[in-house]
């Protein structure tokens, strides 16, 4: 056998190339991978706006309609929760919601299109739960206090919301509840997911 | 007779290490010969594993991952698989057994100064798998398509929805859906049964052969490796088996005999360890009004809640798991055991239990004014175990340590 010389730099420079353009390869593997996991095509298209009827709603009742897989909350408000509604402006951490949590015909002191309904999605800003819909006069029951004004608690972690799901201070919450695009189709009709007609005009 | 089996083993010997991994790992594996009660929960969770691995196979074999089917798949498997409801019980009974021992075995070590070198990588080893199965919970948990099941795995998916910039990909990347969705239940069920297993198991492997390489530590603290007799064999030493292998079965009729009277007459434990919530199927509409994880995570739970910011709580309940990952440096104590420890470490180590149980009873209950600021002094006492360490580690008063285990 013929003893050959090594040549070292030739070699490292065939293992370097070999590493790399395999690295390469297997990093680009990964991108199928990691793809499958987003949404697919179909979970994406299940996403299209719902009726939902507030004929039927008493004042100080609250509506839950399914959107998009979420909890939508409609809920009927008296003249005397509205006015209530600035006594806590110094309560609640965006008073005047500043921060986008709402379409800008949301953007009011009592946060909706229409005073009398408050249309918001009934997910905690914190961590997604649903919060609880506790009335003025239950905050003995669900030790909220007994100047309790009415609003959402949620019970995962304690986060407080006013009747306008404007989120009060010191709660883990970092935001107000989100309103969702919605349109009135009539006085009794709501159309939850879609506000082309209110953009418009 | 015995001169065929003497053969086969002889045949098999010259093509496989046989005699040797027998050798290495059990016969001529020297450990320590003053183990005591708490030696028993590492080979406990091992036994743990293997019933959690069996029972789980035969679940699968009825079990249905899809948001229709999956809720009453499970109480097809309750009340009309013969045994079914044993073969359940046995894998819900066995998860929280799993983190009572796990959780027993990792304060064996902070007793005991089990993770002080030359064992920092043992101990490392031991967190991912403590992480591992944290994960392996929580997807598991979803499976059963409950009430707490759903909210549950909302709350922990929405945890990396907090993080800045990428966290609501990041949410909707965990989900493959833009709510907790069949997609959800079905990417958790392969993840609970193929993939954290499979992690498990070798991480698992790599915990006993980072264990057999520098040896158990023991109630003293003191390396029997330290003092050889002349033919190198550890003067304190015992070999593994038949000494321990014998007192490891002994844990494990005990263990069985506890494990058994829960299965059998108390499952559901009270609600800890299969929650009522649970038994009402999931209603993405409604979450229940007193939600609250399983026990074996309500100290973190606990904490999160304490904090009144998203992103500060999530980061502390992050840093509170994360912290025991740095017991090896933070621990400034020339002595292992706390046999020979002074008061700073005695007191220290019991204010941190304390605060461990109290958080972890404060995240069953309803978040009052009154337990989130008690939440806030516990977790400020569990930080404050881990970041005040170095100091209070440093100037204690230590006691002589002996040459020879006692």
């Amino acid at each position: 056998m013929k003893s050959v010389e090594v040549n070292s730099e030739r070699r490292r420079f065939l293992t370097t190339t070999a590493s790399v353009v395999g690295g390469a390869g297997a990093l680009a593997t990964t991108i199928p991978f990691v793809s499958t996991l987003t949404p697919s095509a179909k979970a994406k298209a299940i996403g299209a706006p719902v009726e939902a009827d507030i004929d039927d709603l008493e004042v100080g009742e609250r509506k839950i309609v399914k959107w998009r897989g979420k909890p939508v909350w409609i809920l009927r408000r008296d003249d005397a929760a509205i006015d209530e509604l600035s006594e806590l402006d110094d309560d609640v951490k965006d008073p005047a919601s500043n921060t986008e949590q709402q379409p800008f015909y949301a953007r009011n002191e009592y946060r909706s299109q229409r005073a009398e309904y408050l249309i918001v999605l009934g997910i905690c800003t914190h961590l997604g739960c649903s919060p609880v819909y506790a009335r003025k006069g239950e905050g003995e029951a669900h030790r909220l206090g007994a100047d309790w004004k009415g609003g959402f608690f949620c019970p995962c972690h304690g986060s407080r919301f006013d009747l306008a799901g404007r989120v009060f201070k010191g709660v883990p919450a970092p935001s107000n509840l989100v309103v969702p695009p919605h349109q009135y189709l009539s006085d009794t009709r709501v159309l939850i997911g879609d506000d082309s007609a209110v953009v418009q005009s | 007779m015995t001169k065929r089996l003497l053969a086969l083993r002889d045949w098999v010997d010259a093509r496989f290490p046989l005699l040797q991994l027998w050798n290495d790992h059990l016969a001529r594996y020297y450990a320590p010969k003053n183990f005591n009660f708490w030696y028993f929960f590492g080979s406990l969770a091992l036994f743990i594993l293997v019933i959690q691995i069996v029972t789980g196979i035969w679940l699968t074999m009825n079990y249905k991952p899809s948001a229709e089917l999956a809720f009453a798949s499970v109480e097809y498997i309750m009340r009309d698989v013969e045994w079914g409801w044993w073969i359940r019980y046995m894998h819900s009974t066995g998860a929280s057994a799993f983190f009572i021992v796990i959780y027993l075995h990792m304060y064996r070590a902070m007793l005991y100064g089990s993770y002080k070198r030359p064992r920092e990588l043992l101990w490392i080893i031991g967190m991912l798998i403590y992480f591992t199965l944290m994960a392996e919970a929580f997807f598991g948990y979803l499976l059963p398509w409950g009430q707490m099941s759903y909210w549950g795995a909302q709350v922990i998916i929405s945890l990396f929805g907090a993080l800045p910039v990428i966290g609501d990909d990041l949410a909707l990347w965990i989900r493959g859906d833009f709510v907790v969705s069949d997609v959800t239940l079905n990417r958790f069920f392969s993840l609970h049964v193929i993939a954290f297993p499979l992690v498990l198991c070798g991480l698992v492997g790599a915990h006993l052969i980072a264990l057999h390489e520098v040896g158990s530590n023991n109630p003293d603290g003191v390396e029997i490796k330290d003092n050889k007799g002349a033919d190198g064999i550890p003067l304190d030493g015992i070999p593994f088996h038949p000494y321990y292998t014998v007192k490891d079965i002994v844990g494990v009729v005990v263990f069985l005999i506890i494990f058994c009277a829960v299965v059998f007459f108390q499952p559901e434990m009270g609600g800890y360890f299969l929650e009522a919530n649970n038994f009402i199927p999931a209603d993405p509409l409604k979450t229940p009004e007193h939600i609250a994880p399983v026990w074996y995570f309500t100290p973190f739970y606990a904490i999160l809640r304490a904090i009144p910011s998203q992103f500060g709580g999530v980061v502390a309940m992050g840093a509170a798991v994360m912290l025991f990952f740095f017991l090896p440096w933070l621990d400034r104590s020339p002595v292992k055991s706390i046999r020979y420890r002074g008061w700073n470490y005695k007191i220290a180590l019991a204010l941190f239990t304390l605060s461990f149980i109290v958080l972890g009873w404060l995240g069953l209950q309803p978040a009052t004014t009154a337990y989130t600021w008690m939440a806030r002094l516990f977790t400020l006492i569990y930080f404050l175990f881990f970041l005040l360490m170095p100091f209070y580690t440093a100037s204690d008063r230590e006691k002589p340590v002996p040459d020879r285990v006692t």
